[in-house]
């Protein structure tokens, strides 16, 4: 264990954080840091010295440099929904949330693309430009609150990703503050061609984990929202028939806009918070939605529903209205956070399987839940394999923490035994760093970090993630507050 | 970090610990809108409250200018996957707040005398009012100071007040007998509006009845934490409608539909009122919910009057949260003015008003109020119909400070009288 102290910060490089984006937009006091001490994923605390409100580039820019100057850490943040501990200060350093950068700058109907600020939520975008038949593709469960920017970090995305594609899909390109807080642009202008040349660093970039620097603005593409969607909710006794359905429907050609399946415990607990309608009886509710052109959805979706039928599906229910269609997303959407009902942490994977392999996970989810004595609910993007066990624990109990992370452990090696990975959008962050090594090979791993010092030499930006050997924050605040 | 010693219990840790910090809520709170400081964020909030709680963080200025700084919007709650009944945890939390720790004496001031003596009493309202009134009439208003300034822009140029009769007999033969809430504020301010809603609801073939000797519903005690004073509002309030032996109790004011739906879970504790509370709240309906379902709008929308204005409407912070009532207003709205309906864009962030905020929170109040301005002329409607007095007043004044002589903010209720009667 290293003994190495966490950050310290004098008053005057405070002050002069104070000067760049005004004392009002610093938020330094220990009350005021405390909820800054974890993301969404709470196994983890550490403060950061302070959390910067920088208000454009320029100041994002000029606080960069100030960190440069006296070589402190920095630690990128949107709205802080990581659920892999990526925005954890795990040493301290200055926090710089983008919250205040949340415009839409500019919509450009004609290019169909617009230009808005890191901190814009997800979500606003595709409010913006619906009356005109447009939508931003990448659609992660917490499309209501993430930033784009954490978006970019983190290459997310959601329910619709297995016909629509991820984050890097749709965004052409982006202004972002290098470590040493030189300003550049990367991919597509505003007011560029599509078509760069060179190598594409903004690719290279995104799912980065705010590791090459801190992004200011991005160009995303908007796409054409489909003429008319089919959206099926199909009951089944068991996840393993409702798997197999997924291999079928895949097989048979089809590819949905998205398929989504909740287990019996999530589907009991999302029908307690929403009263949509589920069956609080079924092993598994199978959510296949399919998107394009009005002219052959109809034989599609007779398609989907004989599949389902013959994989011993009890009932197969179609939304009737555009309304029931929202209500049933949003059932789905909001799952996570449902689970709240049921216990007051949760730890969260999203390991990824071959498709064919679902059936043998989720057994093995199960086991393990049996043996760690936790519940472990389960909904996930079945379509593409990513799963996402919810294991529930209490942190005012250590011993419940303790099975709850080993619960995780079990499950994502297990994902990269039946020849998947460890995390389909969550990213590594602090959480998932002993299984880059399992994951990868030690040239592997060589060869990215020295893409990360290419953007980032002194290896100040979101330091301790992902690499293993990284600090853990355990190693510095040996003895935490329990609760909170 | 140092631990303090921890103060006595006042979170339920059940409902606390609901929040499994996903940061869902973040997007929809205003004042994090504004200030992108996760302090001023639902999630944040509770944070603090539990960190309060745990003796993590003592009470002080920061814990509790962010405390005071919450709207009680409740825009937190309605989007709130978990389930997370933030209003509860803010109210106790405001409790707690009054009674161990000492605010300036200008807040004082405002809490005890203005918000508590005055505003839930009508007669006293109208007498505090009278100098204010007088000092508008005159235009001193450049002699008072900053704080006194901003507070007395609320007001309308000219009080409206009305005492309703007893009882007014449905139009037709009589489908249902409801009590209507006559409310603080509507009794001094919206006298005309308390009528109009009294007439549509008698088109509705309702009998109504409002006894004389009903007072405040106790929401501007509960926001603040004066919880046993609500409590008395509420008790005083259930006995008072209880002898009418109504079907439906009906109010016009967004804020104290909220409160009056929750007298069940203010007196949940209480063996002797548990259920008649309940039975109470489980009557209150707003206006615009009655309106609906006595005559449900057509779906089809007319054409609007091409020389009509155009019109939007502005969702309430306690119609829309809470009490999650956002489609009876619009579609009663929608009905009259068809085509020349549009949507406002943020309609549910909260104006700034919420109860007696924009005094006690002026600056962050203003904020807000110039945020919604800017969308509701973004829209370029000349009318917004809303259904709370504080949205009003508070609306009115915004408008009037942006120059918009020519938008005008109107209750629903006075609204539809005016464009059906
Ligand atoms: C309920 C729930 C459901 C979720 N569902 C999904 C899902 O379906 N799909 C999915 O992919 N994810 C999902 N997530 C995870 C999370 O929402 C995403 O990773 C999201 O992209 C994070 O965005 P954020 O703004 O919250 O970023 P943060 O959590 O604040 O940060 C995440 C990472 O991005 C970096 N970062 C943030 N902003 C910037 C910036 N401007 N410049 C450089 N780096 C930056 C941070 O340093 C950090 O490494 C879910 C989370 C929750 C709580
Ligand atoms: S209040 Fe609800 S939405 Fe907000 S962080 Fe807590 S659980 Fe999530
Ligand atoms: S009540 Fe309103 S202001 Fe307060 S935390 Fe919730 S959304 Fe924010």
């Amino acid at each position: 264990m290293t003994t190495e102290s966490p950050t310290i910060l004098s008053a005057a490089v405070l002050d002069a954080l104070g000067e760049i984006v005004g004392r009002d937009n610093l938020v330094y006091g220990p009350e005021e840091l405390l909820v800054y001490e974890c993301d969404a994923y709470t196994i983890e605390k550490q403060l950061p010295n302070v959390v910067v409100l920088p208000r454009n580039t320029a100041e994002v820019a000029a606080v960069v440099r100030l960190c440069a100057e006296h070589s402190l850490p920095i630690i990128p943040r949107g709205a802080g929904t990581s659920l892999s501990g990526t925005v954890l200060a795990v040493t301290g350093g200055v926090m710089i949330a983008l919250t205040r950068m949340n415009r839409i700058l500019q919509i450009d109907y004609r290019n169909r693309r617009a230009l808005v600020e890191a901190g814009c939520v997800n979500a606003w975008i595709t409010q913006a430009v619906k009356a005109r038949g447009l939508f931003y593709a990448p659609d992660p469960s917490s499309q209501s609150a993430c930033t784009i920017g954490g978006n970019v970090a983190t290459n997310s995305g959601g329910p619709h990703t297995l016909k629509y594609g991820v984050t890097t899909n749709h965004v052409l390109g982006f202004e972002m503050v290098l470590p040493d807080g030189e300003v550049c642009w990367l991919g597509t202008r505003p007011e560029g061609g599509e078509d760069v040349a060179g190598f594409d660093l903004r690719g290279a970039f995104i799912g980065c984990e705010g590791m090459f620097g801190v992004v200011t603005r991005v160009l995303v593409g908007l796409s054409r929202a489909p003429q008319s969607f089919k959206t099926m909710m199909g009951v089944f006794e068991s996840v393993d028939e409702a798997s197999q359905a997924v291999s079928d429907i895949i097989a048979a050609g089809m590819v949905p806009g998205a398929m989504e399946m909740m287990d019996q415990l999530i589907t009991q607990a999302v029908e307690a918070a929403y009263h949509f309608g589920f069956p609080l009886d079924a092993g598994a509710v199978l959510i296949i939605e399919l998107d394009g052109l009005a002219a052959g959805l109809e034989r599609q979706a007779a398609r989907v529903i004989e599949i389902c039928r013959a994989n011993g599906a009890r009932e197969v229910r179609l939304a009737k209205t555009e309304a029931e269609r929202l209500e049933l997303w949003k059932c789905r959407k909001r799952a996570f956070g449902a689970i709240g009902r049921l216990s007051p942490n949760f730890l969260t994977q999203d390991g990824v399987v071959p498709r064919s392999k679902l059936p043998e996970i989720m057994r093995f989810i199960r086991a393990c839940s049996e043996r760690q004595g936790l519940r472990i609910p389960n909904v996930f993007h079945a379509g593409d394999g990513n799963i996402h066990p919810l294991i529930l624990y209490d942190e005012r109990d250590p011993e419940q923490v303790r099975r709850a992370l080993a619960a995780g452990h079990e499950i994502l090696a297990k994902c990269v035994e039946l020849g998947g990975s460890v995390s389909g959008e969550h990213g590594i962050g602090v959480e998932k760093i002993d299984f880059m090594a399992i994951q990868f090979t030690a040239a592997d791993l060589a060869a990215m970090q020295m893409l990360r010092r290419v953007f980032d030499p002194g290896q100040r930006c979101n330091p301790h993630k992902m690499f293993p050997g990284s600090k853990r924050c355990s190693d510095f605040a040996p003895k935490k507050q329990a609760a909170a | 970090m140092n631990t303090i010693t921890p103060p006595p219990a006042f979170l339920d840790p059940a409902r606390a610990l609901a929040c499994i910090h996903c940061g869902l809520c973040l997007s929809s709170c205003p004042t994090y809108l504004e200030t992108g400081n996760e302090n001023d964020s639902p999630r944040g909030r509770i944070y603090l409250m539990r960190a309060l709680q745990d003796g993590r963080v003592a009470l002080g200025d920061t814990v509790a200018h962010h405390i005071d700084q919450c709207l009680g919007c409740r825009a937190c709650e309605a989007v709130c996957p978990s389930g997370v009944q933030y209003g509860e945890l803010l109210e106790h939390t405001r409790e707690h707040l009054e009674q161990h720790f000492s605010r300036s004496l200008w807040q004082r001031f405002l809490r005890r005398w203005v918000i508590e003596k005055v505003f839930p009493f009508p007669e006293r309202m109208e007498l505090a009012l009278l100098p204010a009134w007088l000092i508008k009439g005159w235009r001193l208003e450049g002699l008072l100071p900053q704080f006194a300034r901003e507070a007395l822009s609320l007001l309308p140029a000219a009080p409206a007040p009305g005492r309703l009769p007893e009882f007014c007999p449905a139009a037709e033969p009589a489908r249902a007998r409801v009590g209507f809430v006559s409310g603080c504020v509507m009794t001094v301010l919206f006298g005309p509006t308390n009528e109009a809603s009294v007439r549509l609801l008698n088109r509705a073939g309702c009998d109504v009845f409002t006894p004389v000797g009903q007072g405040c519903c106790g929401a501007l005690y509960a926001h603040s934490g004066q919880l046993e004073q609500a409590r008395a509002c509420a008790r005083h309030n259930i006995a008072v409608f209880e002898r009418l032996q109504l079907d439906t109790i009906v109010i016009n004011a967004a804020g104290c539909g909220s409160t009056l739906k929750e007298y069940g879970a203010l007196l949940r504790e209480d063996p002797e009122w548990a259920d008649r509370a309940r039975a109470f709240s489980s009557r209150v309906r707003d206006l615009t919910e009655v309106l609906v379902a006595a005559a449900p709008p057509s779906a089809s929308l007319r054409s609007g009057d091409p020389a009509g204005a155009r019109v939007t409407y502005h969702d309430a912070c306690h119609l829309a949260h809470p009490q999650r009532i956002t489609k009876p207003p619009r579609d009663l709205v929608r009905a009259r003015a068809g085509t020349n309906f549009v949507e406002l864009p943020e309609s549910d962030v909260c104006c700034g008003s919420a109860g007696s905020y924009n005094l006690t929170e002026p600056a962050m109040a203003a904020r807000l109020q110039r945020r919604k301005i800017e969308n509701i002329l973004k829209t370029g409607a000349k009318v917004v119909v809303t259904t709370n007095p504080g949205c009003l007043l508070q609306i009115r004044a915004g408008l009037r400070q942006a120059g918009a002589m020519d938008v005008e903010a109107v209750h629903i209720a006075d609204y539809l009288d005016r464009v059906s009667g």
